[in-house]
C-alpha cells in the first residue's frame, strides 16, 4: 500500500454564531482522492483558501475526515488507536518557526519528539545528533534557538520531526517567513533528507520555484483536486495555473514572453539552465 | 516632505547581558512620494527600522528629522506624528479585533478625533482602496480568507490617510494572484495619490517590480542605497548577505557567459525579453 492514500475524503467546518451554537458547516475538502508513494516529493498547490492546510493535517491525524478515509502506511487515521503511529509515521512543520521550538537550548528542543515516543535516553542523544547533522545544524547543539536566524531555526524543526524517524515529512509554508538564503537552506534540507533518508516530502507552497523538483504536483481549487501532474506538466499551463490564483517561476514567464514575440522556444521550461540552452542553441 | 535619519544607533536592552546593537549608524533620507524598497536578512534590522520611522521605537543616538522637524526634541506631537506614518506590520491580520470589519477599519480614525461619520467615510474610502468587497464589511474578520483579512487590516491604516505607508512584508503568506493584487493595488495608490510607500520584503523579485529606490540592511548597517538596476549588479555580494537577485538577472548573467551580448543590469521579465530580442536580431 502507498504512504499515504486518501479515498473521497471530505472534511467540515462547523461554523459557530456569537453564542457558538452550529449554525451550519462550510466544506474545506470536497472529496479527494490522492496516492503518494513511499520516497516521492510531493508538492500541494493552491490559492488562500483551497483547502490545502485542511488536507496537510489530516496526513497526521490533526484533522480526522467528515467522510471518506485516510491511510497513512495502510493505518486508517480515524481509528484512535492508530493514532500515535499515525502521527509517528507523518511529522508536521508548520510555516512560523518560533511556533514550534519549545525548547531552550537547540538539541533538547530536537529531543522532545524521541522522548515523548518513549524512546530509551542513549538512543534519543544518538538520534538527536544525527537529525541535526542531517540538517547540517550539529554546531549550533548547545546554542539557544532564540538567536538563530530565521532559516536555522526552521531547520532545527524540521531536526525535531526527523528525529522522530517519520517515513513520511509534512511541510506547510515552511519558507514563508524566510529570506532567500533561509528558503534555500531549507529547501536543499528537505531534498537531502528525501535522497540520503528515502523520507517521503509533501511541501505545501506558495513559491512556484520551489517545487520545480517534485515528482508530482497537485493543485487544489475551492477542495478539489483540479490538476495533477509533473511540474512540467503543470508549469506549462500558465493560463489555468493563474485561474485557479497561482503562477509560474519567474523564467517560465520569461520563456512564454519570448514565445510569444516569435522566438522557437519550447513549453514548460523550468530551470534557467534549460532557457539559456535553448536560446543558444536555437536561435 | 521628507523622512530623514542622521547617525541612528539602536540598542536592544542596553546595558544587559541580551543587548544587541541592532542598528548602527545609520542615514538615510526618504523623499515625498517615493516607493522604497528594503530588503535584508532575518535579524538584518529591517524591522527595527520600520519602527523607528513612525516613534514606536526611540533611537539610542542619532537624530530622525520629519518634515525637517527633529522629532526627538521636546515637545514633539508623537501623535500626530504616528497618523502621518502609518504602519502596517507582519501579519496584520492577527491584530484584527472588533466584531465586524467596518468598525475594526473604523478603530484608526476614532482614536485621531474623528466624528463617526467621518469615521465611516474614510473606512469606506480604505476599503474600496484595498478592494475589499462591500458583502464584506459587516462580516466578522474571522469569516475572512487570509488574503481578505489582510486587506481589512491594511485598511485600517489606511482610513487614517497616512502621508507616507510603512509595511513589514506585506505578501507573507499570500498566494501568486493575493501578491500581485495587494502590491499592485498599493502601486496604483502610490501612483494616484502620491503616497510614499516604503516596502519591506523577502521577495527580490517583488522589490525590483515595484521600488524606485532599494535600502539593504546587513547587520544593522546599511549597505546599499540605489536603483533596483545598481543595487542587484552586486548578487553577489547580496548572496553573500542572504540575498538574491530576481531569477531574470541571473539568467541573464549566464546568457552573457555563453556569448549572448544583453546588458546584466535586468530586473525584470519585461526588460529582459526586450534585451534578449535586441540581442538576438543584433546576431543576425
Amino acid at each position: 500500500m502507498d504512504i499515504i492514500q486518501t479515498e473521497h475524503l471530505v472534511y467540515e467546518y462547523a461554523k459557530r454564531d456569537e453564542e457558538g451554537n452550529i449554525t451550519g458547516t462550510s466544506r474545506a475538502i470536497d472529496g479527494v482522492d490522492i496516492d503518494i508513494r513511499q520516497g516521492q516529493f510531493v508538492a500541494v498547490l493552491g490559492h488562500n483558501g483551497s483547502g490545502k492546510s485542511t488536507f496537510a493535517k489530516h496526513l497526521n491525524a490533526i484533522l480526522v475526515p467528515t467522510a471518506g478515509t485516510v491511510w497513512v502506511d495502510g493505518k486508517d487515521t480515524k481509528a484512535p488507536e492508530e493514532l500515535w503511529n499515525v502521527r509517528q509515521t507523518a511529522g508536521m512543520v508548520f510555516q512560523n518557526p518560533d511556533n514550534q521550538i519549545i525548547g531552550t537550548v537547540v538539541e533538547e528542543d530536537v529531543g522532545f519528539g524521541p522522548e515523548n515516543l518513549g524512546v530509551p535516553t542513549d538512543e534519543i542523544w544518538q538520534r538527536v545528533e544525527e537529525s541535526l547533522k542531517a540538517v547540517g545544524m550539529l554546531e549550533y547543539r548547545h546554542h539557544s534557538p532564540n538567536k538563530l536566524s530565521g532559516g536555522q531555526k526552521q531547520r532545527v524543526a524540521i531536526a525535531g520531526v526527523v528525529a522522530m524517524e517519520p517515513k513520511c515529512i509534512v511541510l506547510d509554508e515552511p519558507t514563508a517567513m524566510l529570506d532567500p538564503s533561509g528558503r534555500k537552506e531549507v529547501l536543499k534540507t528537505v531534498q537531502e533528507l528525501r535522497t540520503k533518508k528515502q523520507v517521503t516530502v509533501i511541501l505545501i507552497t506558495h513559491y512556484m520555484e520551489e517545487v520545480i523538483d517534485a515528482d508530482k504536483i497537485y493543485v487544489m481549487d475551492h477542495g478539489h483536486v483540479v490538476m495533477e501532474g509533473t511540474p512540467r506538466e503543470i508549469f506549462s499551463q500558465v493560463d489555468t495555473l493563474k485561474k485557479y490564483r497561482l503562477d509560474v517561476p519567474q523564467v517560465t514567464i520569461l520563456a512564454d514572453e519570448l514565445r510569444k514575440r516569435g522566438l522557437d522556444i519550447p513549453a514548460g521550461i523550468l530551470r534557467k539552465e534549460e532557457l539559456v540552452e535553448a536560446l543558444c542553441r536555437s536561435n | 516632505m521628507s523622512i530623514k535619519l542622521e547617525h541612528i544607533n539602536y540598542i536592544y536592552s542596553e546595558g544587559t547581558a541580551y543587548e544587541k546593537h541592532a542598528l548602527k549608524d545609520v542615514n538615510l533620507e526618504i523623499r515625498d512620494g517615493e516607493f522604497v524598497g528594503v530588503i535584508g536578512h532575518t535579524g538584518s534590522g529591517k524591522s527595527t527600522l520600520i519602527q523607528h520611522l513612525n516613534g514606536l521605537l526611540k533611537a539610542s543616538s542619532g537624530a530622525l528629522y520629519f518634515n525637517g522637524r527633529n522629532v526627538y526634541e521636546e515637545g514633539y506631537p508623537m501623535k500626530e506624528l504616528r497618523s502621518q506614518v502609518g504602519l502596517v506590520f507582519q501579519y496584520p491580520e492577527y491584530q484584527l479585533f472588533e466584531a465586524d470589519v467596518m468598525t475594526d477599519v473604523c478603530f484608526g480614525p476614532k482614536n485621531q478625533g474623528l466624528s463617526p461619520e467621518e469615521c465611516k467615510e474614510r473606512a469606506m474610502e480604505a476599503l474600496k482602496l484595498v478592494g475589499l468587497k462591500e458583502k464584506y464589511y459587516q462580516s466578522s474578520p474571522f469569516e475572512l480568507s487570509g488574503g481578505q483579512k489582510r486587506r481589512a487590516a491594511i485598511a485600517g491604516v489606511l482610513a487614517m490617510r497616512p502621508k507616507v505607508l510603512v509595511l513589514d512584508e506585506p505578501t507573507a503568506g499570500l498566494d501568486p494572484k493575493g501578491r500581485d493584487e495587494i502590491l499592485g493595488q498599493i502601486a496604483s495608490l502610490h501612483k494616484a495619490s502620491g503616497l510614499t510607500v516604503i516596502l519591506v520584503s523577502h521577495s527580490m523579485e517583488d522589490i525590483a517590480r515595484y521600488a524606485d529606490r532599494i535600502i539593504v540592511m546587513d547587520h544593522g548597517k546599511v549597505r546599499y542605497n540605489d536603483t533596483p538596476k545598481h543595487v542587484f549588479t552586486h548578487y553577489m555580494e547580496l548572496e553573500k548577505m542572504g540575498l538574491a537577485a530576481p531569477q531574470v538577472t541571473y539568467i541573464m548573467h549566464d546568457l552573457r557567459e555563453h556569448g549572448l551580448s544583453v546588458t546584466t543590469d535586468v530586473t525584470t521579465v519585461e526588460e529582459a525579453a526586450d534585451q534578449i530580442m535586441q540581442a538576438l536580431e543584433m546576431k543576425q
